[in-house]
């Protein structure tokens, strides 16, 4: 009886140990692209280890790709143009892709394998784009969802970014089973200040990074984060500028606020600023001080329905409203967008309406 | 060993298990992925084709383990355990090898293999040969037919819910409500076969 158990047990485990071996050795000869070459904008060649892919490749060669999604392939930020050596287009990036895109090569990077020589094309711009070390120096509450984070630069010691461009902040694994995922913030910091970087961070229940931003994060703590990416950037000319943006969608506007005010920008421009609830304003005086600094600055913050409790002698309703019946010269004007995807195409809808014309409307979706 | 009549017997069975036996539609396996992707007929092409691939070459393997395995040592109340290792180990290696030397394969079916691996339309076909005592030749018709029947139920499928995608359907029916509706009508159609086979 016993050695019938321990004779079963022993063909049953010996089956399943020469199964795993057979799939290692494969896995050891089939898998291993061994050395592959990156050909980089015809300029430079790079060798990696092949089987991978592309995005995660790329990032252990310190080129720093785009991702919100950590390779995921549900955001569509990594795309590169891979004009030799990537395989037929798979099925899981054709709905991230144009007509457009598919045709002049554009892949998705997290989801093309290395499986020998590629030629690929990285636009200039990443090529400044660095992993920086740094410490958490200040975290203040600016409303009860919303805090602003202050991270003092370790290594490298400076940072040169455009206002408006955003970083990636890696949140390390903080709970079991958890995993390290990187997210996308936008730097509100005043830019003269290159030796450190500011964040305003909204809570999302739920969310791992911010989670970990709210609840582990802890001043004294060091971090990591890649960047600076992105092109929402102020234009270079004199039309009068409409800044919308509610909740944590402050940050980069805040950030080119300063920067107007660094440079002596003369430009009018007006920063619709919305918010459910009196309490969900912040920064106030902040943005009180730029309209006395600069040039030609109105804040106009509107909340949509301010609490039985709560005084409130500004705009009311909702922020795209008030725009609709502040703005009157709206053909005239660039628009700089910025917070959830919802604010955004409502707010798109409405400076259409009103006559700013469509490749003057820029914005920055948070999703 | 003449093997007219295995041959023969094999090609009944094949036929039975694309139609009467129909491993979908009259036993209801491997109703997963049978749902989920097949919105398109690309896609379940795809699908389909992987299946039949997996199903047959599995039914053959996990004969041949389950007779000269098993049966010599007395263990076939292992096969469970065994039948699901071998197709897992199976599906990866065939994932590895299409992966490495047919990026055009890898792109038409390996990208589905992993879906199908715990299939259990898969464990099912293998634990029904094992039932119903075929030999190993009638296994391999038995393996092929099945994953025949199922390529033929998912194409249908697709196609009857690409022509439905412009079409209004009660709110409530929406989604999986309406497929497995149109599943049943289907396994219904499909029992119209029985009686056209007599054999196994
Ligand atoms: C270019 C860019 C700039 C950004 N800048 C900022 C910034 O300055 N400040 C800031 O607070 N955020 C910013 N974000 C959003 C940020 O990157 C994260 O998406 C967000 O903080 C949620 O991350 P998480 O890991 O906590 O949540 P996850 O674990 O990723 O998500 C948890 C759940 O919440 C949902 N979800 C994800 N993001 C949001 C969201 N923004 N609102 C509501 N639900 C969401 C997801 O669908 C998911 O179901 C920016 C995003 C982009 C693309
Ligand atoms: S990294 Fe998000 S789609 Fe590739």
């Amino acid at each position: 009886m016993v050695l019938d158990i321990l004779v079963a047990v022993a063909v049953v485990s010996s089956i399943g140990t020469v199964l795993a071996g057979l799939l290692c050795i494969c896995e050891h000869f089939l898998a291993n692209y061994g050395p592959c070459r990156i050909n980089i904008n015809e300029e430079r060649d790079i060798t990696v280890v092949g089987g991978g892919n592309l995005l995660s490749t790329l990032i252990s060669e310190k080129i720093f790709i785009p991702s919100a999604c950590g390779g995921r392939g549900t955001c569509g930020l990594c795309k590169l143009k891979v004009l030799e050596g990537a395989g037929p287009l798979l099925p899981t990036e054709e709905p991230y892709l144009s007509d457009e895109e598919t045709q002049s090569d554009v892949r998705l990077s997290c989801q093309v394998k290395v499986r020998g020589d590629l030629k690929i094309e990285i636009p200039p711009e990443l090529f400044a784009v660095r992993e920086y070390i740094c410490r958490c120096a200040s975290i203040i509450d600016l409303t009860h969802d919303i805090k602003q984070f202050r991270f003092e630069l370790v290594e490298p010691g400076q940072i040169d970014f455009v206002p408006g461009q955003y970083i990636q902040l890696l949140a390390p694994v903080y709970k079991k089973g958890g995993e390290e995922v990187y997210r996308a913030y936008s730097i509100s910091s005043d830019p003269s200040d290159t030796n450190s970087i500011e964040l305003i961070i909204r809570l999302v229940p739920g969310g791992i990074c911010t989670t970990y931003c709210f609840e582990c994060l802890k001043v004294g703590d060091q971090v990591k984060f890649n960047g600076p990416y992105g092109d929402f950037r102020l234009s270079d000319n004199d039309t009068p500028i409409v800044f919308v943006a509610g909740g944590s969608g402050m940050a980069p506007i805040k950030c080119m606020l300063h920067h107007m005010k660094n440079t002596g920008n003369k430009r009018k421009a007006t920063y619709h600023f919305g918010a459910n609830v009196v309490k969900e304003l912040f920064l106030i005086d902040l943005m009180s001080s730029f309209e006395s600094e600069l040039e030609d600055f109105t804040f106009v913050p509107v909340v949509a329905s301010p609490a039985a409790d709560e005084s409130w002698d500004g705009q009311t309703g909702l922020v795209t409203e008030a725009v609709q019946r502040n703005l009157k010269n709206a053909s005239e004007c660039e628009a700089y967008l910025c917070g959830s995807a919802g604010l955004i195409d409502a707010a798109i809808k409405v400076l259409m309406e009103l006559g700013t014309k469509e490749e003057a409307i820029f914005y920055d979706k948070f999703e | 060993m003449n093997l007219g009549p295995e041959i023969s017997q094999a090609f009944i069975v094949c036929i039975s298990a694309v139609f009467t036996q129909n491993i979908l539609l009259a036993y209801f396996l491997g109703l997963c992925p049978f749902l989920g992707v097949s919105r398109e007929v690309k896609t379940a092409t795809g699908l389909g084709l992987a299946v039949i691939f997996v199903l047959t070459s599995t039914c053959m393997l996990n004969w041949l383990v389950y007779h000269y395995i098993l049966v010599l040592l007395g263990l076939e109340f292992f096969r469970f355990i065994l039948f699901i290792i071998i197709i897992a180990a199976f599906v990866q290696l065939v994932e590895m090898v299409l992966d490495r030397y047919s990026p055009f394969l890898y792109q038409k079916l390996g990208v589905f293999l992993p879906l199908i691996t715990v299939n259990c339309a898969i464990l099912g076909a293998s634990l029904f040969m094992v039932i119903r005592d075929y030999s190993f030749i009638v296994t391999i018709g038995y393996g092929f037919g099945s994953g025949l029947g199922w390529f033929l139920a998912i194409m249908a499928m697709a196609g009857i819910r690409q022509k439905l995608a412009n079409d209004r359907i009660p709110q409530g029916l929406q989604g999986p409500g309406i497929t497995l509706i149109i599943a049943g009508l289907m396994a219904l159609a499909f029992m119209g076969f029985s009686g056209v086979l007599q054999g196994r």
